[in-house]
């Protein structure tokens, strides 16, 4: 590299590290926090025993599922408005992601939910619970343990998932690396710059990943 | 939570907690019971026997609402009677639930709590009562049974059979009216297998009133006042411990009695 390559290279770091602050970041937060709100109602409906709520939670996983997420980020920001709709592109862009981040995540709620064995829900029974506190004082607390891994790769695939939104011209991480590509026409520099990014921001997930899973199984005997 | 006492005495023996006729339960199209009637008395100790796939174990989960009868009546004296004509409402079966209480084949402790924690939970959060007076009375119930020490400990930390008493201390602390126990050694290695039954017939010398689904035939000649044995879903011969497991009637009882005093 030339030290023009090295000169770019340091002057675009910035825009880039402040693009995933303040883009990619929040994004990705908010996205996972409405996406688990929806995982964990989808999830519920699944485990209901009123066979069309069952039903209806079951086809919601499958159109998110079987859809690209490209796709139904486009709906949100390009389709809605032909409707009437008009949402920010921000906005947009934590709903597409809560909406599919959502979809996957209740699958990962609801295999969580049935590792727990059988036999602690009699527990909960017999010492006089409901079915809905056996579950928030007995089933989810274990349930969590079991989906930490799992919902760590989630979150983890929509960090890099956010990228996608720079095609509804949110100024996140890779945006900003593509306006000064274009502009500067270092395109190779510039985009492995912003992978580099992208995958720091996902060690950094991973150590925290980890972190918790310590923390979670402290009380499990292997 | 209402425990009501039950009505005094009737004509004979002590009065009875719980009367069941006619209790039938199918799963599906297979038929595990087929018409049980059972009289569980107060301060009495009833042992069920019977063949593995019997029906004894749906039977003890009849009682408690974890299984829902197919058909008959469960009669709790002093007042509920519930008709499995029609199926009973999660209210209904919480009624017969409330006055019992349940020591799993596997403990089933919470892994997440530490034993006091699983220990108060039932009294604390169900039943409501002063959090100060349930763990003094826990601390000393786990004290009665040698585990004082591990309050604080998780379940995972504690042998089977120091779980299973654990198990038997969370039972005892919802101050049921009826305790209901699982084939609570069947997990057990045979070296811990002592000091669970050691346990038990304490409590039933204390005057709590025990149902006890069993292969323990030692312990229930010692303890119980009454033992049933169960067989292809319907009470093939009850009595007294001397006379179904020394003098058996029927042929079927003799053979099960004889295969499990003499396994070899």
């Amino acid at each position: 590299m030339s030290g023009a390559d090295w000169e770019l290279a340091r002057e675009s770091l910035w825009p880039i590290v402040s693009g995933a602050v303040t883009g990619t970041i929040p994004l990705a937060l908010a996205s996972f926090v409405g996406g688990m709100v929806i995982a964990v109602a989808v999830a519920l409906m699944r485990l209901s025993r009123r066979r069309w709520v069952a039903r209806l939670g079951a086809v919601y996983v499958s159109v998110i599922r079987g859809t690209p997420l490209l796709v139904q980020l486009f709906v949100v920001f390009y389709g809605l408005p032909s409707v009437g709709i008009l949402i920010d592109p921000w906005p947009s862009a934590a709903i597409a992601f809560s909406l599919n981040v959502g979809g996957y995540a209740a699958e990962i709620v609801r295999a969580a939910i049935l590792s727990v064995p059988q036999g602690q829900w009699e527990a909960g029974w017999v010492i006089g619970m409901s079915r809905r506190r056996t579950l928030s004082r007995i089933i989810v607390p274990q349930a969590a343990r079991v989906s930490v891994p799992p919902l760590s790769n989630t979150f983890i695939s929509l960090v890099k998932d956010t990228s996608l939104a720079s095609l509804i011209l949110v100024t996140e991480l890779f945006r900003r690396a593509q306006e000064i590509a274009a502009f500067s026409q270092e395109f190779m520099l510039l985009y492995l710059e912003a992978a580099l990014v992208y995958w720091v921001i996902c060690l950094a997930l991973a150590a925290g990943q980890s972190r918790l899973e310590t923390r979670l199984e402290r009380h499990v005997a292997r | 939570m209402s425990h009501a006492e039950p009505a005094t005495a009737p004509t004979q023996g002590p009065a009875a907690l719980l009367e069941v006729r006619g209790l039938t339960k199918s799963f599906g199209d297979t038929p595990v019971l087929r018409g049980v009637d059972l009289t569980v008395r107060r301060g009495e100790v009833l042992a069920i026997i019977g063949p593995s796939g019997s029906g004894k174990t749906t039977l003890l989960r009849c009682l408690n609402g974890l299984e829902t009868p197919s058909g008959g009546t469960i009669a709790v004296v002093g007042g509920l009677a519930v008709d499995f004509a029609q199926r009973p409402s999660e209210s209904v079966r919480g009624l017969l639930r409330d006055r019992s209480a349940m020591v799993f084949q596997h403990y089933n402790l919470f892994p997440h709590k530490t034993v006091l924690e699983n220990v108060i939970e039932g009294p604390v959060i169900v039943q409501r009562r002063p959090r100060q007076e349930v763990v003094a009375e826990a601390r000393s119930l786990l004290e009665r049974v040698g585990l004082a020490e591990k309050a604080d400990a998780y379940p995972s930390a504690l042998s089977g059979g120091q779980q299973q008493r654990v198990g038997i201390v969370r039972a005892l602390a919802l101050r049921p009216q009826l305790l209901l126990f699982d084939e609570p050694t069947s997990s057990l290695d045979p070296e811990l297998v002592g000091d669970v039954l050691g346990l038990m017939r304490d409590l039933a010398r204390e005057g709590w009133t025990m149902v006890v689904v069993t292969h323990e035939l030692p312990f229930a000649r010692e303890v119980a006042n009454e033992v049933v044995f169960v067989d292809q879903g319907v009470v093939a011969e009850r009595g007294t411990p001397e006379q179904v497991l020394r003098h058996p009637q029927q042929e079927r009882t003799r053979r099960f009695v004889d295969r499990l005093l003499h396994p070899m």
